[in-house]
């Protein structure tokens, strides 16, 4: 097996499976050894599924011998343990789903089944996709393949390792505050979030439903744009999903950034910007010049309220969508409960992680007889107010950009004792959830030895041309194509 | 003191779907626990609710009926609180802002009074499932068959003065969902419930005493039953010095009396906010004038048009529109018939309603069709039977199924108008009584009535009432 395989993006292993220069089994093969072998140090996944993998590769390898092959047959992917997955466990990272096996699978994953797409597993998360490192897991955290006494970021943080590691090509995420791009970011990989609305939630277990977009992480804008494809469009189990066309992504890559109009985020060249970070951010920026682009600085003026406006409505939703989590039909249930109070009491007590609890508390006050209008209706104000900005600045500029996080990636357990620390790391991806457009995340260059991202922000539905930006930046830069040296 | 009762009350009315209001799932009643709950009932992690059109549909045709404004926009919201037969931990229903506003319904009072009860609003909501806690040997057991059936709450203003007002009201609204097509009405299944809020002031006053809300009561004589016995409590509480606390009450039927279920206190904090899983529900102008064009004709205009065509009192027409199903039995009898609206109005209000409801028939079931009816009506109009021998006929009718002409022929129940015919019966009548004729004859004009029965007992009733009548007048006065 060639050394190189597990380095090759999307395009070119598609091309090496049409070309017979190795087959699906092969190649899961190659990528399951490896998501073995590095488990004990990275930790990025909570279920591989080794037989159901070569199962399904033996199957894609009939498709393509057969000449019925798509785009995607074949390739490996690894899904956010948040996607439910028919017959095989899906925790979303926590103790309560610990035992649960669903029924069904997820939009999102039959559509890339469908596709032919071959899964090797489901990864690593934070518990319920709430927090910034990783380290909420009931799995345990997971480590950054650039170094691993570090955070991969979070939520996302195994799907962003297992990308960085070239352990799978590609990986499912889903994004509420900065969840797929953060850890992309800070794990040195390209992370996007489509649009709210662009691809379905159904299936996608539930943080907060107004926020909540299901996305990628891949080496590259182009292995993005191929599975964005694929996993976009109207499902009508989804009322918030839009019923748009989905335009082909890839083609729309050979737009050129000549012309682009790129709006700087005044408000996020903050004094919470990392100085180091900053110098790659303007780095980038030239790179962006020198392709034709125009710069222009843009302001959002109410940017800097989407901390608080988000930690009052995701917390609100979520303190409903996990009401179902009750130990009667699914999930953790206490031992000998004593009554239908013990029942809950304990169930949810033992089930849930310290930070989901905080959560529930937040989002219950929040939304309680006395605080609605003074905490969530006032939030939801403030939202409309964001996105307002967001509107305005996309009259000028086709493009936004800024950093994805404040500072690189840092150590385990360093910010774990003081939430609202871990809380502003989200600071300048919160936006984009809050207003609803899509973003991502690519590599721009690294702080010692840790990359840093660049974010990328577009207007609705423009995922097309936030691609097409990333991917020109890509053809003049190599950061997205370094690999952790631990993990050659 | 003199008190007045004030009540308003909220109808849970089960709209007729397929399928649940928020899932694919049947909503037939009677199906195996848990067989209609798919994962999107089980509120199972990563599921969806897709709002069901057709539920949509029947509450903007409630809205119509009850001339209300129907909401442009209207939102879907949560219902936060924890229960086992809850299964996300909310209920979806509607909250500021329902789909249906503000509307009036006129009932008709037992003196025939006309009274406007105001509706404040109606909104789309999902039913909870069922919890059983009986034989299960400490063990609670939940069927979730019920779970995401659409409801409709139609929520009144506190305009009702008695029990009875509160009935008829709920008979009014138990009358328009089932014309509308919208509810099977069926209270023993639970298809359609309410709430009372009952509350007592001293007379004249113009601010509401605390109110106690009943909760569930599932037929008229409960509403009124419960009704009346709160209304008890309260005063006698108040006048004892007492104070009437906000709380939620249970009606026990078998000890009717209500009991304190929760105070205000224990109320739990819903935690109300917009589902952000359902968009906003929007009804342009098109869709409200589609459902309007398919409104059938709604029971009062029903009743007005049948006292103006048929020339039936208010009472009757409004008897006759009780069920779209009576109404429309009633208008086929007529047709057949080809007039006597009001002889058919009798005869369905009378003896076929009064065997439906000894053998506790709907209309549909009746033993005797609109055309047998029509038969036998007919029968009458033409006098080959009297209206007396009808009765019998109809009672044959119903046992057999057979036809009145079938049974009239067969009994020889052809009313006798023969004068020959009378005119011997009775000559048969006063041979065998002279003593009677003698008396009679004598100035005892009582004996009159002895003759007619006598006679009417010779020809088996047939004779024609008035022709014997007449003649028997003629020959007891001698010749």
């Amino acid at each position: 097996m060639s050394a190189a395989l597990h380095a090759r993006g999307l395009a070119g292993l598609a091309a090496g499976l049409a070309k017979r220069e190795f087959s699906s089994v092969e190649l899961a093969r190659h990528l399951l050894g490896r998501l073995e072998a590095a488990q004990p140090q990275l930790n990025a996944m909570i279920s591989i599924t080794t037989e159901a993998a070569l199962a399904a590769a033996a199957r894609a390898d009939g498709t393509l011998a057969g000449g019925q092959a798509g785009p995607l047959t074949g390739l490996p992917i690894v899904h956010k343990d948040i996607f439910c997955t028919e017959g095989v466990r899906t925790s979303c990272g926590s103790r309560m789903l610990d035992n649960f096996v669903s029924p069904y699978d997820a939009t999102v994953v039959a559509k890339l089944k469908a596709a032919g797409t071959v899964m090797l597993g489901k990864a690593n998360m934070d518990e319920f996709a709430m927090g910034s490192s990783n380290e909420t897991s009931w799995y345990g955290p997971v480590k950054n393949p650039w170094n691993t006494a570090m955070v991969p970021g979070g939520s996302s943080g195994g799907s962003a390792a297992v990308v960085a590691a070239r352990l799978s090509p590609a990986a499912t995420a889903t994004d509420t505050g900065g969840s797929i791009r953060q850890p992309a970011a800070l794990s040195g990989v390209t992370g996007l979030k489509p649009t709210y609305g662009r691809v379905s939630r159904y299936g996608m277990i539930a943080f907060a439903s107004s926020l909540d977009q299901a996305g990628v992480i891949a080496a590259s804008a182009e292995d993005c744009a191929l599975l964005l494809g694929a996993m976009a469009g109207f499902d009508p189990r989804d009322s918030t999903s839009v019923d748009a066309p989905v335009p082909d992504y890839v083609a729309a890559l050979a737009l050129p950034a000549k012309g682009l109009r790129i709006g700087i985020v005044k408000e996020f060249f903050d004094k919470g910007l990392d100085a180091e970070n900053e110098r790659q951010l303007h780095a980038a920026c030239a790179v962006f010049a020198k392709l034709g682009a125009s710069l222009v600085d843009v302001s959002l003026p109410n940017v800097g309220l989407s901390v608080p406006t988000y930690y009052v409505v995701a917390p609100a939703e979520c303190s409903s969508n996990l009401a179902r989590f009750d130990g009667v039909r699914f999930g953790h249930r206490c031992a000998n409960p004593q009554d239908l109070i013990d029942l809950y009491r304990r169930s949810r007590g033992e089930g849930f992680g310290a930070e989901v609890k905080r959560r529930i508390m937040t989002g219950t006050y929040v939304l309680s007889a006395g605080y609605y209008d003074a905490y969530y209706l006032k939030a939801q104000q403030v939202r409309q107010l964001i996105s307002a900005d967001f509107a305005r600045a996309f009259e000028r500029v086709d493009v936004l950009v800024g950093p994805t996080s404040p500072t690189p990636a840092f150590p385990l357990g360093a910010k774990t004792a003081d939430p609202v620390t871990m809380y502003l790391n989200d600071i300048y991806t919160i936006g984009a959830n809050l207003a609803g457009v899509p973003a991502l995340s690519v590599p721009c260059g690294f702080v010692n030895d840790l990359p840093v991202g660049l974010q990328l922000i577009g207007p609705h539905f423009l995922e097309a041309k936030l691609l097409a930006a990333a991917h020109a930046f890509q053809q003049e830069t190599d950061w997205h194509t370094r690999i952790p040296r631990d993990w050659p | 003191m003199n008190w007045e009762t004030v009540i308003g009350l909220e109808i849970h009315a089960q709209l007729a779907t397929k399928s649940k209001i928020f899932s694919g799932s049947a909503t037939a009643y009677g199906a195996p626990p848990n067989a209609q709950a798919n994962l999107v009932d089980l509120g199972y992690p990563g599921v969806l609710p897709v709002l069901n059109g057709e539920a949509v549909r029947m509450a903007v045709s409630f809205g119509l009926a009850v001339n209300a404004r129907v909401a442009p926009r209207s939102v879907f919201a949560r219902k936060n609180y924890f229960y086992p037969d809850l299964p996300k931990g909310y209920q979806i229903s509607q909250y500021e802002l329902p789909v249906v506003g503000k509307g009036t319904l006129e009932i008709v009072l037992e003196d025939g009074t006309r009274k406007c009860i105001g509706i404040t609003r109606a909104h789309l909501e999902e039913d909870a499932g069922k919890s059983m806690h009986e034989g299960l040997a400490g063990a609670s057991a939940i069927d979730l068959n019920r779970a995401g059936t659409p409801l409709i709450e139609i929520v009144s203003e506190p305009d009702m003065r008695s029990a009875k007002e509160a009935v008829a009201y709920m008979k009014k609204v138990h009358t328009l969902v089932r014309y509308l097509g919208i509810c099977d009405g069926n209270m023993q299944e639970g298809s359609f419930r309410c709430d009372a809020n009952v509350s007592v002031r001293p007379r004249g006053s113009d601010t509401f005493g605390t109110r106690a809300e009943i909760k569930n009561l599932n037929s008229f004589r409960f509403v009124e039953k419960a009704i009346n016995f709160e209304v008890a409590r309260q005063i006698d509480l108040l006048e004892s010095g007492g104070k009437v606390v906000q709380e939620t009450r249970l009606y026990d039927p078998d000890k009717g009396e209500t009991r304190s279920m929760r105070s205000k206190e224990e109320a739990n904090d819903y935690r109300y906010f917009p589902d952000p899983d359902l968009l906003p529900l929007e009804i342009d102008s098109a869709f409200l004038e589609a459902v309007r064009a398919a409104l059938p004709e709604l029971p009062d205009a029903k009743a007005a048009r049948f006292a103006r065509e048929y020339g039936l009192s208010e009472y009757d027409a409004g008897v006759l529109t009780a069920s779209r199903e009576l109404a429309a039995y009633y208008e086929d009898v007529v047709r057949r018939l080809g007039g006597e609206p009001k002889l058919a109005a009798n005869w369905v209000t009378g003896d076929l309603a009064a065997f439906l409801n000894r053998d506790n028939l709907e209309i549909d079931a009746s033993r005797v069709g609109a055309a047998q009816l029509a038969g036998l009506v007919g029968r009458i109009a033409d006098q080959t039977i009297s209206g007396k021998i009808a009765k019998d006929v109809f009672e044959a009718m119903w046992e057999s199924g057979r036809d009145a002409d079938t049974i009239i022929a067969e009994k020889g129940l052809r009313q006798i108008t023969d004068t020959g015919a009378i005119e011997r019966a009775i000559d048969e009548v006063m041979a065998k009584n002279p003593g009677q004729l003698a008396e009679y004859r004598a100035g005892k004009d009582k004996l009159f009535g002895f003759f007619v029965g006598q006679t009417m007992k010779a020809t088996q009733g047939k004779a024609n009432p008035a022709q014997l009548n007449e003649l028997l007048k003629k020959k007891l006065a001698g010749p």
